[in-house]
């Protein structure tokens, strides 16, 4: 009887009232662990009972890249900016996809855990969290895919492929990815929890979205200044322009642009936060 | 108030939007907005019928829970009954943060762990170990945590042969034994627990209860348990609350309160079944009247053990049933059903009802299986289509003992029916 005074400073209170930003870092770090399960369960069940395991990541990738370089290489012979095309397409498809997939996934976040957050409280962001971090070790397969194909193309072709100092910034470029990814995707999934309607938006959203980002054109082929100007304005273009300068020299790099996907990612982020915390609470008697 | 209450519950209220989501919801919620905007109050919040199902409110809102108060002291067990749709789900969900309330406030001392559910998050392509951690760590374990109970745990499971295989070849027991073990071994100050026992071989729940008991009695732990089952509620718990139609109606020691809640229900049956309003199923026959006799065709006020009784139940046909199937159920006062007399079962033929209007349906037991006591007595008809009427508590039946076996002994027996036999030596 006596022992919860000295034992349980931890007082819980449950109110109706949400604050509007009501993060509790402490709490979350307490749930590091449930994370990284999370992360690992996310990874290791997609390939259970095969025997390839994770190679299984790489056909995706290989395959949009040949559709890529017979469609848009070989029959509508569009510029790679002078890269072998192998090398450009992969670039591209490798770093949008963490962005789509992660985006995907996370904008479910609520529909698909349904099941798991209606009997068991912990913090809901973790789900999201985990998303982006699993499809991060996706990313990272198939990042070593390119790294294949790159080096190839570097040692035996006589293809000119400048590395630069820019790769330094690949931290940089994948921080922001995944930012952009998880506060666009905690936004969509907040509002998708009552009213369905975004959903069926989000699936060719995020496909058209890929033909706004220079993945199978390169930045500089855009004369028209209308036109560049909207690329530009896509978040992830930046990104994947100093995606491929870093690795090949060739591309746009500009700390401007670099800027703006940053500082994008900071908006999305707090407004995707602060939507996820408001339904978070109550979510269950609507979803 | 009481200084060391672990859990403090004021004025604690739930309310429901009843229907589907839909462009009538979004009017709503505009309107809200509108309100809060012009810093009013939200205007859904003042209407809202009483949780009470079997009447259809004039509201689109429900309050599954409205000015709830209660407080739970350090390693109290409570045990949390009352009729489907009292809102005792709402209740744990609330307290295990699923979801918020609408109105009020709950104080906690401690961690709560709750278990709405075992085997929540059980990933089936994953193994035995990888579920162990995986689960554990929703629950709110960490990792080192688990490791340390991690033995414990496959031992109270009894699958240590089976902990390197995908859940999905368990079996169903194997599989909730698992899952329980993991729960079983969390430390929360305040453990939650939904009806799970309902799962799982009696050894199993045997095993189950005396592992509760054990948290709570040996690490002074808190229980709060919600179940239907009296028999496990006076196994377990130490204290009782009652919630009928979303309030709490009683709350006191065991034996009391299971006594107020089987009252509840025997009161019920007092009023003349025509005018019951607690009745579910699709009405094809509504149940009119029930009266009991002796082997001779005489009404009769009490029931004898051992002699002859007729169940004489006259019901209302609205609709032509194809295979009309009765249940009588005799549920004795801590709600266990000590037996039942179903038509399907015991008999070969079909019963042909008439078309429509008013029939006696009887059901003769030659022998009546009851020691002494007060029984309840609850009346269900099916048909093809599913439930057509049911009334708990259709009648309160007094047994007034009887000399069963015809030694002329007294009968004593606290649990199922009076079976006659003989014993010999060899």
């Amino acid at each position: 009887m006596n022992t919860i005074d000295k034992t349980h400073e931890y007082t819980l209170v449950i109110e109706p009232k949400t604050k509007l930003l009501d993060f509790d870092l402490k709490e979350l770090w307490r749930y590091r662990d449930l994370l990284l399960l999370f992360v690992r369960r996310d990874f290791v069940s997609v390939y259970k009972q095969t025997i390839f395991g994770p190679l299984w990541f790489f056909i995706q990738p290989i395959l949009t890249t040949i559709m890529f370089m017979v469609v848009f290489g070989g029959i509508a012979k569009m510029s790679t900016d002078g890269l072998p095309q192998a090398v450009f397409y992969l670039a591209g498809i490798v770093s949008w996809n963490y962005f789509a997939e992660a985006l995907k996934t996370t904008s479910e976040t609520f529909v698909t855990n349904a099941g798991i957050f209606g009997k068991v409280y912990f913090p809901r962001v973790i789900t999201p969290l985990s998303i982006v971090v699993s499809k991060l070790l996706t990313f990272a397969v198939q990042f070593f895919l390119f790294l294949l194909v790159y080096f190839y193309y570097l040692w035996f072709t006589d293809a000119t492929l400048e590395p630069n100092l820019m790769l330094l910034l690949l931290p940089v470029l994948i921080v922001i990815t995944a930012g952009l990814a998880l506060g666009l995707g905690l936004l969509i999934t907040a509002l998708t929890t009552k009213y369905r309607d975004f959903r069926f938006l989000i699936g060719f959203a995020v496909q058209l979205a890929m033909y706004a980002t220079p993945i199978i054109y390169p930045l500089s082929e855009i004369d028209n200044e209308k036109l560049r100007f909207a690329v530009l304005a896509n978040p992830m273009t930046s990104i994947i322009e100093t995606f491929r300068y870093a690795f090949t020299g060739s591309g746009e790099f500009s700390w401007f642009n670099l800027g703006y996907s940053f500082v994008v990612m900071i908006v999305l982020l707090i407004v995707g936060t602060l939507s996820f915390n408001k339904v978070e609470k109550t979510f269950m008697d609507t979803v | 108030m009481s200084k060391d209450a672990i859990i403090k519950v004021e004025n604690l209220g739930k309310q429901y939007r009843l229907g589907s989501v839909g462009t009538g919801t979004l009017s709503h919620d505009i309107n809200r907005w509108w309100q809060k905007v012009r810093g009013k109050e939200d205007p859904y919040l003042k209407i809202g019928d009483v949780n009470d199902r079997t009447s259809t409110g004039g509201s689109d809102y429900v309050w599954a829970l409205k000015d709830v108060n209660f407080e739970v002291q350090a390693g109290e067990i409570l045990g949390i009954i009352g009729k489907n749709g009292a809102g005792k789900s709402t209740l744990l969900k609330l307290l295990s943060r699923v979801t918020a309330p609408t109105t009020g406030m709950i104080t906690c001392h401690g961690r709560i762990a709750s278990l709405l559910e075992v085997g929540t998050g059980f990933h089936p392509e994953l193994t035995g170990r990888e579920n162990i951690y995986l689960n554990g760590a929703i629950l709110g374990m960490t990792k080192k945590e688990i490791a340390n109970k991690f033995d414990e745990i496959v031992d109270f499971a009894g699958c240590a042969k089976y902990i390197e295989t995908p859940v999905k070849r368990y079996s169903s027991g194997m599989y909730v034994r698992l899952a329980f073990a993991v729960a079983a071994h969390l430390e929360p100050d305040i453990l939650v627990v939904d009806e799970v026992l309902a799962v799982g071989d009696a050894e199993f729940q045997k095993k189950a209860i005396g592992k509760m008991k054990q948290v709570s009695e040996g690490q002074g732990r808190t229980v709060l348990f919600v179940s239907h089952n009296m028999a496990s509620i006076q196994n377990l718990c130490n204290r009782v609350m009652v919630l009928e139609n979303g309030t709490t109606v009683f709350r006191g020691d065991v034996a009391s309160g299971i006594d107020f809640y089987m009252n509840a229900n025997l009161k019920k049956s007092s009023i003349a079944l025509v005018d019951r309003e607690d009745r579910a199923g699709k009405k094809g026959v509504q149940f009119q009247d029930i009266t009991i006799m002796d082997g001779k065709g005489e009404a009769i006020a009490e029931a004898f053990s051992g002699k002859p009784l007729y169940v004489d139940v006259t019901v209302k046909i609205n609709r032509k049933l194809e295979q009309p199937i009765f249940r009588i159920m005799f549920i004795d006062t801590k709600g266990v059903i000590r037996f039942l007399c179903n038509n399907q079962f015991s008999m070969k033929s079909k019963m042909n009802l008439i078309d429509s209007g008013n029939q006696i349906i009887r059901c003769i037991i030659p022998e009546f299986p009851l020691p002494k006591g007060i029984y309840s007595v609850q009346l269900t008809c099916y048909s093809l289509e599913g439930v057509e009427d049911d009334i708990e508590a259709a009648m309160e039946l007094t047994v007034a003992g009887g000399d069963f076996f015809n030694t002329g002994k007294e009968q004593v027996l606290k649990e199922g029916v009076l079976v006659k036999n003989t014993f010999e030596a060899l």
